[in-house]
């Protein structure tokens, strides 16, 4: 090596030290320590008294196999892998929809994109309004006849409701973003494809199924996946919409947020609990992520 | 005025839709119902709380209450009296204000820097464990991240007990908010594209005029390269001025460095009396956010898209 290029691979190093120092330090050891604390007992009095976490094995695992709360969480936290359907077939739809040339067509992507840059705690604003029992979605489904118009349903307030109250947001929040990644997707399809099969007389319906969507498989596997992790991990939206309580009979209440009530949001401050806690959603997420893979994987071979 | 409104029907006058006219028009007009159908799905909260904020709260005409449809959509009196009511108030929200812009502003400034300075030697030079380097950056993507919060809260309150730099990087600093967001797979990757797609023959002319790496850095790759660092940017300004929760507990024990988006929530308990006051702090929140996206759309869509490929 002469001293030129050792001095090309120096500075290399010193252009990506701050870059990995930062990811070390706040993103590689956080999972390693945090996936080994999931094994200890360790609590905010050791953390404050400089004590060491102590090695329990699997012990935290057991407490959670009998914790209730966790099992309600976990159910809770799979129950709304349910938006992940919706939301990709719906996005997929409405970037077949706005992926074209017409007037305004601008404006219209541009709005659907909206919810997306809402802060979800400015989400959790407005949505109040709209499910208040004297709020719009009231007013809207009485208008319809829907509703009897002496009802007074407070959507976040019924153990019944609250759950799919906030995941409706988590749709409204979301199909702008995964539009978009379709309206990419879908640039490219070449589009004589599509012109060659309405020539011979296929419906758009037919064009819709047999050529963009199996045409689409890699985005619509990256979309599903992508949407299917972050259902999984769903953690802000119950936290703010029901001011971090679970909600009412704890009808909200996901896996994610007994890893945040067992850290800092309870009066537990039980970090090993919480630690094993969070290795156990990320074992399901990653579970669902290889799911992902074959399901769409073997789709693709299909088409 | 005129021209807008008749664009659709002179699309309909081309050859090959006058032989169906009629369908043609069904079908466009069928489309634009739905078009407009999911506008108000989509818009409908941001609208309505627009409203609100500017309806003058003495006009509405059972009291305190908007939840008067649909007259309530129509404000009898518009006023900006709101947006001075909460500000007055409730001083907080100027102050989480002036936060948000400092968490956002600190926020972009390290991430392009720290972004920028990582991608050039990944896009640019050859050098011994460019590989695993590259590999440990992919691999951050796909970690198991679910307690990473709990032990980025212990490093904080660890950074914190350092005398002199403590109080500025740890636990309850704009730093502490800051510094665990900045480095990100996803920045490198956007940056390292452009810095790839300049024109390798630019930087061996420079070379041989004599400039040194961090010349050719700041000289030549560093403004080839705007577009990508305003995508990014925007990106990280969205971000961050819309992040809830690791604010939330990365500021524990400092509420007076709360941004918008911990203090929105807050807000809402306080005027739980008067939805008028918080739909204009909402307001006050959104509409920064708003008007840069429709300003840089087509940046920050560059940059969503830089995310996935």
């Amino acid at each position: 090596m002469n001293v030129k290029s050792l001095r090309s691979a120096l500075s290399s190093y010193v252009f990506l030290l701050p870059a990995l120092v930062l990811l070390v330090v706040f993103t590689l050891y956080p999972v390693l320590y945090g996936s080994y604390l999931g094994f200890t007992e360790y609590t905010a009095a050791n953390f404050a008294t400089n004590q060491p976490p102590k090695w329990v094995g699997l012990d935290n695992f057991r407490t959670l196999a009998n914790d209730d709360l966790f099992k309600t969480g976990v159910l809770n936290s799979l129950k709304y892998l349910l938006v992940v359907p919706a939301l990709q077939l719906a996005s997929l739809a409405v970037a077949v929809l706005v992926n074209r040339q017409l007037p305004f067509i601008a404006f219209f992507r541009a709005a659907y994109y909206v919810p997306v840059i809402t802060s979800i705690s400015l989400a959790a604003v407005m949505w109040d309004w709209i499910y208040n029992k004297d709020g719009t979605l009231n007013w809207l489904l009485k208008g319809l006849h829907l509703m009897n118009p002496s009802s007074n349903e407070s959507w976040l307030l019924d153990p019944n409701t609250a759950f799919w109250a906030i995941m409706f947001v988590t749709f409204w929040k979301g199909f702008g973003y995964y539009m978009v990644l379709y309206m990419a997707g879908l640039q490219t399809i070449p589009e004589e494809l599509e012109e060659a099969a309405r020539l011979d007389g296929a419906t758009p319906w037919h064009v819709f199924w047999r050529i963009t969507v199996p045409l689409m498989q890699p985005t619509i596997l990256l979309c599903s996946l992508l949407s299917t992790l972050s259902a999984i991990r769903v953690l802000e939206e119950v936290l703010v919409f029901t001011n971090g309580t679970g909600g009412p009979l704890n009808s909200t209440y996901t896996a994610l947020l007994y890893v945040y009530k067992k850290s800092f949001g309870g009066l537990d401050f039980n970090y090993g609990l919480a630690s094993a806690a969070g290795l156990v959603v990320a074992a399901i997420a990653l579970i669902l992520s290889v799911l992902n893979f074959r399901y769409f994987r073997d789709g693709s071979a299909r088409a | 005025m005129t021209r807008i409104v008749a664009a659709p029907s002179r699309a309909a006058a081309t050859p090959r839709a006058a032989r169906r006219p009629l369908r043609r028009t069904l079908n466009t007009v069928l489309i634009y119902a739905v078009l407009i159908g999911i506008f108000i799905f989509a818009a409908f909260p941001l609208i309505w709380t627009f409203i609100i904020s500017i309806t003058d709260s003495n006009s509405v005409t059972t009291g305190h209450t908007v939840y008067d449809f649909p007259a309530s959509l129509f404000p009898a009196r518009i006023t900006v009296a709101n947006f001075f009511n909460v500000v007055r108030t409730y001083p907080a929200i100027e102050h989480a204000f002036f936060n948000s812009v400092i968490i956002s502003g600190l926020s972009i400034v390290l991430t392009v820097i720290v972004s920028a300075l990582a991608a050039y030697p990944l896009a640019r030079n050859e050098f011994w464990g460019k590989a695993v380097i590259f590999g440990v950056i992919v691999a951050t993507m796909v970690l198991p991240t679910e307690t990473s919060f709990l032990v980025n809260m212990l490093s904080l309150a660890h950074l914190r007990q350092i005398p002199v730099i403590g109080p500025l990087l740890g636990i309850g600093s704009y730093l502490g908010v800051v510094l665990p967001t900045v480095s990100t797979a996803f920045g490198i990757f956007l940056m390292r594209q452009a810095f790839l797609s300049i024109p390798q023959s630019l930087l061996e002319a420079a070379r041989i005029d004599g400039a040194r790496e961090g010349q050719i850095f700041r000289g030549i790759m560093l403004p080839l390269s705007m577009p990508s660092m305003a995508a990014l940017s925007i990106f990280t300004l969205v971000n961050t001025w819309n992040s809830y929760f690791w604010p939330s507990i990365a500021l524990t024990g400092s509420q007076d460095k709360f941004p918008l988006a911990v203090e929105m929530l807050k807000l809402k308990g306080a005027f739980n009396d008067n939805i008028f006051n918080t739909a204009a702090g909402a307001m006050i929140m959104m509409i920064p956010i708003l008007l840069l996206f429709l300003f840089a759309q087509r940046f920050f869509m560059r940059g969503l898209e830089g995310a996935t490929k």
